[in-house]
């Protein structure tokens, strides 16, 4: 529903959507200013609010501390493993959400979702006792098998709408023309959902790379790169916070810029 | 005869599909059997028994007297109340900014959902940089002629500012999550519905206070049950914000598995985050009613 404002002046609104918009932008903008300004520039008071001095040498002394490339070489393997899985595993059990009315189904799409409200704090910390055991602790193993069981229900529920935007009776068609179900799941509605899966996928793969938690309780040595920035962060200088700051933030940015147009249909099913 | 061997072999069919969506489902109940549910049950045994695996408060004991602990769980719970309110009013104004015919809305609603993915970790770190004593924030003011000198904004001795940096920091990282429920439960509702009191005469504040929002309940309930439950997880911001002045449960079960060493007393911490979550929710669901719900009752 769209409300009409007749009694509100409309400059008032968008001086409102104004000053919203800068309240977002602005600490977009100043963390971007300061990773790609030179380090003096960033100990300099007071700062500089506009773009003089563009630099990359506060990005790469963060990229050259200790440990910070391994670390992200670690959480891009841990994203892409937890991307790969979820999405393999994640997939097939979408699909038969949205397409089969077995007896169950209510059950197993009620568990999907209450695991939400199971916090990833409470997951991670048996699961490294677990990993111990198994000899796979301070591993990049361990850390993508506990961020696939937090990403595997989101992969479910978003596949699981993406399929119910597609037709079934493309698939019977195609079966009608002599098609099995897989082939006309392979053939004609896997083409169509791509778009809506690569947008799950690409959610899942930020899923892991934005998790702290796990990640520094599963490692020690071997840390992903935000459990390593987590343990650098309170003693690290103020050039390596700035750059790290924007670097765990980019990709964000870059994955909403990506699927912006995915969103409330992933959402808006989601959240039901 | 043809016919009904072709209605045998198809009813055949139908039976063998019948076991299909089981088969399909099986992988995901499997992985989250093994390491959601699985690990679920192994936390509650950590958290009641002792290094030699009988069965103990012990774990509760050491939580409850952690030197931290009445620190961690009030700053928690401080959080979560002035979070949550705040950032469902930003959300549900910036909601309706987005519905109404302002020009360029689809760019101010982009601009709304881009910290949707940021995390806690990253976003403290943003906001850090503003709070800095050399940060933006003094260098903004002192611009303006409101402070003649830097302030030390993130001072252990201020309590309530930390409490406000972290707020400031969560609000603008996880409002969009909201406001982007709230605009799916905005466009659900008819437009006939606004109109119709618009005839009768209604303000904007009438129509808002009984169209929109009593429509708008069962979105305000997912987002404000999803908000509560991963409000009490917060911990990374306001590590990267307040360095070791404040700390939350999430954070002290960090800091327990990762540098005391004890799983024990670290599950326990995380069970009382679950139930705190938990009874949130139930609460949630108690005070935002939805009309079908109502009628149920």
């Amino acid at each position: 529903m769209t409300l009409r404002l007749p009694s509100m002046p409309r400059l008032g609104l968008y001086l409102l959507a104004f000053v919203l918009v800068l309240w977002v932008i602005l600490p977009i903008y100043f963390i971007t200013l300061g990773a790609f300004s030179t380090q003096d520039a960033v100990y300099s008071y007071p700062r500089e609010l506009l773009p003089r001095h563009l630099s990359t040498s506060t990005l790469s002394f963060f990229l050259h501390s200790n440990g910070v490339v391994p670390a992200l070489e670690r959480s891009v393997y841990v994203a892409a493993i937890t991307l790969a899985v979820a999405l393999l595993v994640g997939t097939p059990a979408g699909y038969a959400l949205s397409r089969f009315a077995f007896r169950g189904a209510d059950m197993f799409r009620l568990s999907i979702v209450s695991t939400r409200a199971f916090p990833i704090v409470i997951l991670a910390i048996p699961l490294s006792v677990t990993f111990i055991r198994w000899g796979i602790d301070d591993s990049v193993i361990g850390v993508a098998i506990a961020h696939t069981a937090l990403a595997l229900p989101f992969a479910v529920l978003t596949t699981s709408s993406v399929f119910a935007g597609i037709s079934d009776e493309l698939e019977e068609a195609a079966m009608t023309l002599g098609c099995s179900r897989f082939g006309a799941v392979r053939r004609v509605i896997l083409p169509l959902a791509l778009p809506g899966l690569a947008a799950a996928a690409i959610f899942v793969f930020i899923i892991s790379w934005n998790d702290v938690f796990a990640a520094s309780v599963l490692t020690l040595r071997h840390r992903t790169l935000p459990a390593q920035v987590l343990t650098a962060a309170n003693e690290a200088p103020l050039p390596y916070r700035v750059a790290a700051g924007f670097f765990l933030m980019a990709p964000s940015l870059v994955v909403i810029f990506a699927i912006r147009n995915y969103l409330f249909t992933m959402w808006g099913r989601v959240m039901k | 005869v043809a016919t009904v061997a072709e209605t045998r072999t198809a009813a055949q069919r139908m039976r063998r599909w019948e076991g299909l969506p089981y088969w399909l489902i099986l992988p995901t109940a499997g992985y989250l059997a093994v390491f959601f549910a699985w690990p679920m049950v192994k936390s509650f045994e950590l958290a009641f028994q002792d290094i030699a695996g009988n069965w103990s408060f012990a774990p509760v004991r050491a939580m409850y007297n952690d030197i931290d602990f009445s620190l961690a769980l009030k700053f928690t719970l401080l959080l979560v109340a002035v979070i949550v309110p705040l950032q469902f009013a930003l959300a549900l104004v910036m909601a309706l900014l987005v519905n109404t015919r302002l020009r360029g809305r689809g760019l101010i609603l982009f601009v709304f959902i881009l910290p949707l993915a940021v995390s806690d970790l990253a976003a403290g770190l943003v906001w850090q940089s503003i709070f800095t004593e050399q940060g933006y924030l003094n260098t903004v003011l002192q611009g303006l002629g409101i402070i003649d000198h830097p302030t030390i904004w993130i001072d252990p001795r201020h309590s309530n500012w930390l409490l406000g940096e972290v707020v400031l920091t969560e609000m603008w990282r996880s409002t969009s999550f909201i406001m982007i429920i709230l605009v799916a439960g905005l466009q659900g509702i008819p437009k006939e519905f606004g109109e119709a009191a618009e005839v009768f005469g209604a303000g904007f504040f009438q129509r808002l206070r009984t169209v929109v929002l009593p429509m708008l309940k069962p979105a305000l309930q997912v987002a404000l049950l999803l908000r509560v439950i991963f409000a009490f997880e917060v911990f990374a911001s306001v590590i990267a914000i307040t360095g070791r002045s404040k700390t939350t449960l999430a954070g002290q079960a960090l800091r327990w598995q990762g540098e005391y060493l004890d799983s024990h007393v670290a599950a326990a911490y995380a069970l009382l985050i679950l139930i705190l979550s938990l009874v949130s929710a139930a609460l949630v669901l108690r005070l935002v009613r939805t009309p079908r719900e109502r009628m149920l009752r």
